[in-house]
């Protein structure tokens, strides 16, 4: 691998290490802290468990930050980790509370207003909206669980030192769930900003089990967060085990379970998968905040205990950090981005220029689209994204979800199939019908990436995204992974002749 | 997995040893109950000395068994937040076998003179003041078990600790109202409070209890 690759991946690595450092102390703080669970114990089970989580069901929450914005350059994804990990570092020190995912989505915002890309608001809003409602998810999840349990163990009457072995031996299991969970929702916020430029490709173990690129970033994220919980969580998990609210161990229980569940809500694609079968709403999957989950199950406890013990100065603090940290990160990220563009002369983000094609037209008047005002743009060249809607929006108004139409269709993408790239493809992982259909495209070039994509839906079933429902979610998420391993492999940075 | 296991091996040993450390406690109580109406039958004699040893053998053991539960609750780091009341507990505990064990050995030395007419109050007295250490023993164990019940249990020990202390202080009236040498009356003035200290002693592990209770209660 490319050392330059390594290079930036570091910046990754050391969110990954900050998050393992601070969020741990979320899932095993007040065990550690309290002396129930020994820190060897509780940091061992926690790197494992944040791996499996990470590797096993990171995508998900991954995926909604994919499309808050594209970092595409690996110099772009460095600069983003790293303020999203400055903020965090330099906030801690200050003492302010800070969490890790909406640092990364403030540093996200940044780039996107550096590269003139664009925001989408429906997923800004989304997971503005998963700030909120997760601490007060895991405070309405904790009060009942809380009484449930007190209920519980009113009636079961175990002996002070059986109580004591069991809750220990719960809290180690809430723990692994906490840090499966963790895993599972924060990898997006370490490593979420590499997966467009992910160096990694997959590969199949003993043709059983495909290892995606992503697993792969993933894992090596995941293995940085452990190091974090290792080398520096302790003195983290002593704190929050002391300065919190002091709390029972079986309370300390009900904390981390209430916010493994919620961290877990907002990651399971499973669960996503399983609430659209049944035909109910389904939960965003979005990277939410583990100390905020942390605070708000304590809360509801509190509240349910009558609220005498609540720090409301804390709660203010973290709405507080709802509007400054994403800001100081976007600020951050906005002025490093100058830096290492213009003194180390370093390419931070690759430019998506746009135009309307006389094909991007007609397909565009298919779709039912006003294109009567754009004629005299057609063919002309934009060099990002907000100009490119200035302009369309200049000439004629459109909804929203035009909007994104005409800049999906607009987004110039250069492939070019050429047969000595199609003999390294991986046939086996592509599916072989869908490998022979792509063969039949052998020196074709394109100038959109839903113009390939739809070439290849044409010729074959196989490539045909379903119809967009969250039980297809799925399915389509695999023919969009191996749409984007084309779009990668065959990709050209200059119009082919 | 095999870890686990052996905590819960060791917890259930560890509950046996706390179980039977208390009915140490109850034991000896009754020993110092049986203890006082040999004497007020018979003065020492081969009964009250068995007695005694039993209570001698009582307090070894209560020792050991003390001691060893204290050093596994810090060897294995058990009850992390609770470990140092439960700790002041077992020695508060500990302290009322020493009690009895140290009456009976006073009475052994001392053989104070009790005349007839007090001996039905004496006995009263002993009866209250046991009673009130079979219900703070009663609560201790609830604390381990059934935190909802140490509530009930502590309203008995209060209530004999108060019996014990109107019966002690009427045993000094009779006492000090007697014709009997002024130094007797001294000498049964130190006896009746030795065993009224019982029930005192009983009063404060309660009162302390009652804190533990609500700590563990949050």
């Amino acid at each position: 691998m490319d050392i330059v690759v390594i290079l930036f991946l570091t910046s990754g690595l050391f969110l990954g290490w900050s998050l393992g450092a601070n969020d741990a102390a979320n899932v095993f703080g007040t065990a550690v802290g309290t002396r129930m669970v020994r820190f060897t114990t509780a940091a061992l089970v926690c790197s494992i468990f944040v791996i499996l989580g990470a590797v096993l069901s990171g995508a998900g929450a991954a995926h909604t930050l994919g499309t808050l914005g594209s970092v595409n350059a690996l110099a772009g994804s460095f600069v983003a980790a790293f303020s999203a990990a400055m903020t965090v570092y330099l906030m801690t020190r200050l003492g302010l509370p800070v969490s890790t995912s909406q640092s990364i989505v403030g540093a996200i915002i940044g780039w996107n207003l550096f590269s003139g890309s664009i925001t989408d608001s429906n997923t800004l809003f989304k997971i503005l909206g998963t700030w909120v409602a997760c601490p007060l998810l895991a405070g309405v999840i904790a009060a009942p669980l809380y009484k449930i349990t007190q209920r519980v163990l009113g009636l079961a009457q175990f002996h002070l030192l059986r109580l004591d072995a069991y809750t220990r031996a719960a809290l180690i299991f809430a723990g692994a769930f906490g840090s499966y969970s963790l895993g599972a929702n924060n990898i997006a916020n370490v490593m979420g900003v590499f997966v467009e430029v992910s160096p990694f490709t997959d590969f199949d173990i003993g043709g059983m089990v495909t290892f995606t690129g992503i697993q792969q970033l993933f894992l090596i994220g995941a293995i940085a967060i452990g190091i974090g919980v290792f080398t520096y969580s302790k003195k983290v998990m002593l704190t929050v085990g002391d300065s919190l609210v002091p709390l029972s161990p079986v309370a300390a229980w009900v904390v981390v379970i209430a916010h493994s569940i919620v961290l877990f809500l907002f990651a399971s694609e499973g669960l996503e998968y399983l609430l659209a079968n049944s035909g109910l709403p389904t939960i965003p999957l979005v990277p939410v905040s583990s100390s905020q989950a942390v605070v708000g199950a304590v809360v509801g406890i509190g509240i349910l205990k009558g609220g005498k013990n609540i720090d409301w100065r804390i709660l203010g603090n973290i709405g507080a950090g709802w509007i400054t940290t994403p800001i100081i990160s976007a600020v951050v990220c906005f002025v490093a981005l100058f830096f290492l563009q213009n003194v180390f002369n370093q390419k931070v983000y690759r430019e998506a220029n746009y135009s309307l094609s006389s094909t991007a037209m007609e397909h565009l008047v298919e779709k039912g689209f006003p294109v009567e005002d754009l004629k005299e743009i057609q063919s002309k060249i934009y060099k990002n994204a907000s100009v490119f809607r200035a302009t369309i929006l200049e000439k004629t108004s459109l909804t929203e979800s035009q909007e994104a139409m005409a800049l999906r269709f607009g987004e110039i993408f250069y492939t070019r199939v050429t047969p000595d790239k199609l003999t390294k493809i991986d046939r086996e992982w592509l599916g072989e019908q869908r490998a022979v259909v792509l063969e039949s495209f052998a020196d074709r070039s394109f100038m959109y990436k839903w113009q390939l994509a739809e070439s290849l839906a044409r010729k074959s079933t196989q490539w045909k995204l379903l119809e967009q429902t969250a039980v297809n979610k799925v399915y389509n998420k695999q023919i969009k992974s191996r749409l984007d391993y084309i779009y990668r492999t065959f990709s050209e940075v200059e119009q082919p002749r | 997995m095999s870890k686990t296991l052996a905590l819960f091996r060791k917890t259930r040993f560890l509950e046996n040893q706390i179980d039977e450390f208390l009915d140490c406690v109850t034991e000896s109580s009754l020993v110092f109950k049986g203890a006082i109406k040999i004497y007020l039958e018979h003065g020492v004699c081969d009964d009250f000395d068995a007695s005694t040893q039993q209570a001698g053998e009582l307090e070894t053991r209560g020792d050991e068994l003390r001691r060893t539960i204290e050093a596994q609750l810090y060897e294995q780091t058990l009850i992390p937040d609770l470990r140092a009341d439960v700790l002041k507990l077992l020695e508060d505990l500990d302290n009322l076998i020493n009690i009895t064990q140290a009456n009976c050995y006073r009475f052994t030395i001392e053989t104070p003179e009790i005349p007839t007419k007090f001996h039905s109050e004496f006995m009263n007295l002993t009866d209250t003041v046991i009673s009130c250490v079979d219900a703070v023993v009663m609560s201790s164990r609830a604390f381990f078990r059934n935190i909802e019940a140490v509530r009930d249990h502590n309203t008995k020990v209060m209530f004999y600790e108060t019996e014990a202390d109107k019966i002690s202080s009427k045993l000094k009236v009779m006492a000090f109202s007697s014709d009997l040498p002024k130094v007797e009356k001294i000498h049964l003035r130190y006896f009746i409070e030795r065993i009224d200290e019982l029930a005192n002693e009983s009063e404060d592990i309660a009162d302390a209890l009652a804190i533990y209770t609500i700590k563990r209660s949050i």
